[in-house]
């Protein structure tokens, strides 16, 4: 009796201390991640050819999704403002749900388990069959050839994408809002550039979708470089990838969310 | 891939990117129709600004001319001190009139300005004389029913 309560006790606290263990490796890793990247702009093609990888090959999904999801915000919107007369206010809604949440959340969603998951595996799969450590041993440096390209190829086509996302989502809201339901066009576009503000709203989304960028890009180079070198430890470190970054991109969306839209 | 058309693929995601930022910041966003402008400052007093926000619309003939530009309360009258950043290209009557307005039934508010006659027009820094307040639905009830209840007493 005694000794499985205190087993089970020795059990949580050395979960937990594995926890703060993780974190405190993954802060280091971050630092030594950004502290490596000055070597590894010195070789761009490398940073470039991640891009395409992370970037160039997420446009389907994302631009794809951005419509679908702009058609479906046309059209329930549509549905609950014309109850109140204001169905002129549709642009209004769809430009900024998307702008300010939609857009950079939803992308960075699907950018996790897209680009982020891949990223993982193939970082995990180069630790598994040992080329990280064989780099190590030409004298390369695998933080600065393998993981700062990646991570900085998620930092700079996040924002891309998720402004593609918000540009598609309202061309979306436009196509089932004015030329299939009907709304006045020129109400739609106006009322729609006469409350949205770029600074407070624009800008605050760019800014979003950026530190969701760093968010998903850390954790996945991460998960990578410390995932289980074996092809179990690879498959549960793509799964912790998708579902930890899920959860921070959500809980960081509150924290902005709340910074920047007090007022 | 060879590096080539890799280059072109990244050149092409890079520069539609940034073509949806360019078309969320002109044809969404007000960045076009902003003034980067000169402004000039002008204040106001009211008795009461309803439900007046920052960075509210100020419109003359229904043109938006200006933003607000902040919301203070004078503690000696009593009374709210609206600054309003005016588009410098235009000029305005020193006995302009300012009145808080709702833009549709249940719109948000803005600051009218009613042109005067004066020849002289403002500077930064200037007063508003004539103002008029805010309508509160509350007050105007409050009216209706006293006017009422006085047409009663005179029919007695």
């Amino acid at each position: 009796m005694l000794d499985s309560a205190l087993s089970a006790v020795r059990g949580l606290g050395r979960r937990v201390t594995d926890r703060i263990w993780r974190l405190g490796f993954a802060s280091r890793f971050f630092l030594m991640t950004l502290v490596y990247s000055g070597t590894s702009f010195r070789r761009f093609f490398l940073t470039i050819r991640e891009i395409y990888f992370t970037g160039v090959l997420s446009l389907i999904i994302i631009l794809v999704s951005g419509l679908f999801v702009g058609m479906v915000l046309g059209l329930q919107g549509y549905d609950t403002l014309q109850r109140y007369g204001s169905s002129e206010a549709l642009g209004i809604l769809v430009a900024l749900s998307l702008v300010r949440e939609l857009g950079p959340v939803v992308a960075a969603l699907l950018f996790a388990s897209r680009a982020g998951s891949a990223i993982t595996a193939e970082i995990g799969l180069m630790k598994a069959t040992e080329q990280l450590s064989a780099m190590e041993m030409m004298a390369i440096n695998p933080i600065a050839r393998v993981v700062a390209p990646r991570f900085w190829a998620g930092v700079i086509s996040m924002p891309l994408l998720a402004a593609l996302f918000s540009a598609m989502g309202i061309f979306g809201g436009y196509l089932v809002g004015v030329q299939l339901i009907g709304v006045d066009e020129g109400s739609f576009w106006s009322q729609m550039q006469a409350s949205v503000d770029f600074r407070e709203d624009i800008v605050n989304g760019v800014i979003k979708s950026a530190v969701f960028g760093v968010i998903v890009s850390w954790i996945a180079v991460f998960e990578g470089y410390d995932s289980e070198p074996t092809a179990e430890g690879v498959s549960s470190a793509t799964t912790r990838t998708v579902v930890t970054s899920s959860l921070a991109i959500l809980a960081a969306d509150f924290i902005l969310t709340a910074f920047m839209f007090r007022g | 891939m060879n590096r080539m058309t890799l280059d072109l693929w990244v050149g092409f995601f890079v520069a539609i990117g940034l073509g949806a930022l360019l078309f969320l910041a002109l044809k969404v966003g007000n960045l076009a129709s902003a003034s980067t402008g000169e402004t000039y400052v002008v204040k106001a007093k009211f008795d009461n600004i309803g439900g007046l926000k920052v960075r509210a619309p100020v419109k003359s003939a229904g043109v938006v001319v200006g933003r607000v530009a902040d919301i203070q309360f004078d503690s000696n009258t009593y009374e709210a001190v609206v600054a309003m950043a005016i588009d410098g290209r235009f000029k305005f009557p020193r006995d302009t009139f300012a009145k808080i307005r709702t833009s549709g039934l249940l719109g948000e508010q803005y600051v009218g300005l009613a042109v005067g006659g004066d020849t002289e027009m403002f500077k930064a820094g200037d007063v508003v004389k004539k103002t008029e307040s805010a309508m509160v639905l509350e007050d105007l009830i409050g009216q209706f029913l006293f006017s009422k209840a006085a047409e009663g007493n005179d029919k007695k």
